[in-house]
């Protein structure tokens, strides 16, 4: 909760230094969906923590030095705002004079990231695709179990899902206004894409909104109802596809005679060239955030639901068991 | 014309900020969770369309008062809808002692806070 | 008449950070949570105006919708169990703080 709070606070922040592009991603990333992922980490885990083993001295000590080394070296650097600064001396100028003739994209931030900087935007998409094959390696759950599951317990299954459907059928407000919002968050979603040239936006956080318009509809119509609707093979193909979308974009322009992700030879006008390659790779980041969030969000209800009907199911077993090792203690 | 909408304007979010300010004293005063979500619920939709339509009335051009008027339907959808939803869940989840607690005494006491 | 609105509704956000800190409640947290969150839509929106940028419009439209998704999003995980139990953890302590 608070740091959803502090997510929003930060936004604001950075509204204030002017900075737009990153208080939306903010706004999308910060407030809504991490916060969203972090409670689901917290239902999965055990409330209470490890006891310790080791004194946490050294550790506080490391923290410390590092942090007045840090601060050490904040001494040095320019005065905030200062206009002699090296950032405004070296690259800065040359993006906010020539990107409107280089790139001609009006939004500097966007011709940065999609083009002058286009390889760190490559990195990070693919950290983030890492992040989601991560996420299905560690928490997916192994199919053939989950069928079996299934079969074992349909009758358990079918009491479940009648109590759940009463569970929803509570929520009817909330589903109807739902139903009515979700195709205005996608349409939002889609605006931010492709309006990231002219203002604030781009694919990252067009692709957070689309997913967090998906998350919205599996946590009111439940879960499996989602992956009926978004098949999760699919959706993992989409993120490989937006990485590959990204790269091809650079071996292309590398087969065209360019350097890689130069998009001066997309097209016979380099401008022209800028403005595909850019909408072409923001597509790509696009794909691939949108998928990577929908399967670790997936993934978390998933496992977590798995996880309830585990401990509903144990618990008589674990009274059971103890049952008799206290028996078998009495016997002996 | 443009004087009458800048005073029209200045109405609406001087009265959208009162309606605010008193939304979040009630937050703060109230005794339990339902005349809380009493305050938050109606000065929150409330000042926020105030505050929407002033800004609305000195839009420069028509995409921001498209975007206004997007924001104010949003508002105007989603705050009722949370309300309810959080009032719902309150109420399904047995809360609270408080809430007994302010029922027995009857509502029409004045609070003793 | 902008500036003051600004005003005003930082002091209703501070109103709401206590709330949401005091808050004896899980639900008490979660609407100071929403009330802050609209707020902060319009703070977005006034500053928006005030700075002469309306681009910021965009940020409070996203935050207008990716709040209400949190705050599902709270609700719908706090019908879980362990949740649930928290929950009953907390009850008694309140009532021993009345």
């Amino acid at each position: 909760m608070l740091t959803g709070i502090y997510g929003l606070l930060s936004a604001s922040f950075f509204v204030v230094l002017d900075a737009v592009d990153v208080a939306f991603t903010e706004a999308a990333v910060g407030a809504g969906i991490s916060g969203l992922l972090m409670l689901a980490a917290i239902t999965m885990t055990g409330r209470s923590e490890a006891p310790k083993r080791h004194k946490p001295l050294l550790a506080l000590l490391v923290v410390f030095i590092t942090g007045g080394m840090l601060i050490y070296g904040t001494l040095d650097m320019p005065y905030f705002g200062s206009f002699d600064a090296p950032v405004h001396q070296h690259v800065a100028p040359r993006y906010i004079n020539d990107s409107m003739q280089e790139v001609g994209v009006p939004n500097i931030v966007t011709s940065v990231l999609g083009s002058y900087r286009a390889f760190d935007t490559l990195g990070e998409v693919a950290v983030i695709f890492t992040a989601g094959i991560g996420v299905l390696s560690l928490l997916s759950l192994p199919l053939r179990r989950r069928s079996s599951k299934l079969d074992e317990s349909s009758s358990e299954n079918s009491s479940n899902s009648s109590q759940k459907d009463q569970m929803h059928e509570q929520h009817m407000v909330l589903r109807i206004v739902s139903k009515v919002l979700i195709p205005f968050i996608l349409l939002f979603a889609l605006y931010v894409q492709f309006h990231g040239d002219f203002g604030p936006g781009g694919g990252f956080q067009a692709g957070v909104i689309f997913a967090a318009a998906i998350i919205l509809y599996a946590m009111l119509f439940g879960l499996d109802t989602a992956r009926r609707v978004f098949n999760q093979s699919i959706i993992q193909l989409i993120a490989a596809i937006g990485l590959l979308l990204y790269a091809s974009v650079g071996v292309v322009s590398l087969f065209n005679g360019g350097n890689f992700l130069d998009y001066n030879v997309l097209a016979a006008d380099p401008i022209a060239g800028q403005h595909i390659g850019i909408l072409l790779i923001e597509l790509g980041v696009g794909f691939t955030v949108t998928a990577v969030m929908i399967i670790i969000f997936f993934n978390f209800a998933g496992r977590r639901e798995a996880q309830q009907q585990a401990t509903e199911r144990n618990s008589p077993e674990l009274n059971v068991t103890q049952a008799n090792s206290t028996e078998q203690k009495g016997g002996e | 014309m443009s004087l009458i909408l800048e005073i029209g304007s200045g109405l609406c979010l001087l009265l959208g900020s009162f309606i605010c300010l008193s939304g979040g004293v009630g937050i703060l005063r109230f005794p339990d969770f339902y005349t809380r979500i009493h305050a938050v619920g109606v000065t929150d939709t409330l000042g926020a369309g105030l505050i929407l339509t002033g800004l609305m009335l000195i839009s420069p051009d028509g995409l921001v008062l498209l975007k206004l008027i997007m924001i104010l339907l949003f508002t105007l959808f989603i705050n009722p809808t949370a309300s309810h939803a959080l009032a719902k869940a309150a109420l399904r989840n047995n809360l609270k002692p408080v809430l007994d607690d302010s029922s027995d005494k009857g509502g029409d006491k004045p609070s003793k806070l | 008449m902008l500036t003051a609105a600004t005003i005003a509704i930082l002091v209703v956000m501070l109103l709401a950070i206590i709330r949401c800190v005091v808050g004896p409640t899980l639900y008490d947290r979660i609407l100071a949570f929403n009330m802050f969150g609209t707020k902060t839509v319009l703070l977005i929106s006034i500053l928006g105006f005030l700075m002469g940028r309306p681009e910021f419009l965009d940020i409070a439209l996203v935050y207008a919708l990716i709040n209400f998704i949190s705050v599902i999003g709270v609700l719908r995980f706090s019908d879980s169990v362990e949740f649930k139990h928290s929950l009953q953890q907390q009850a008694p302590t309140k009532e021993d703080k009345q």
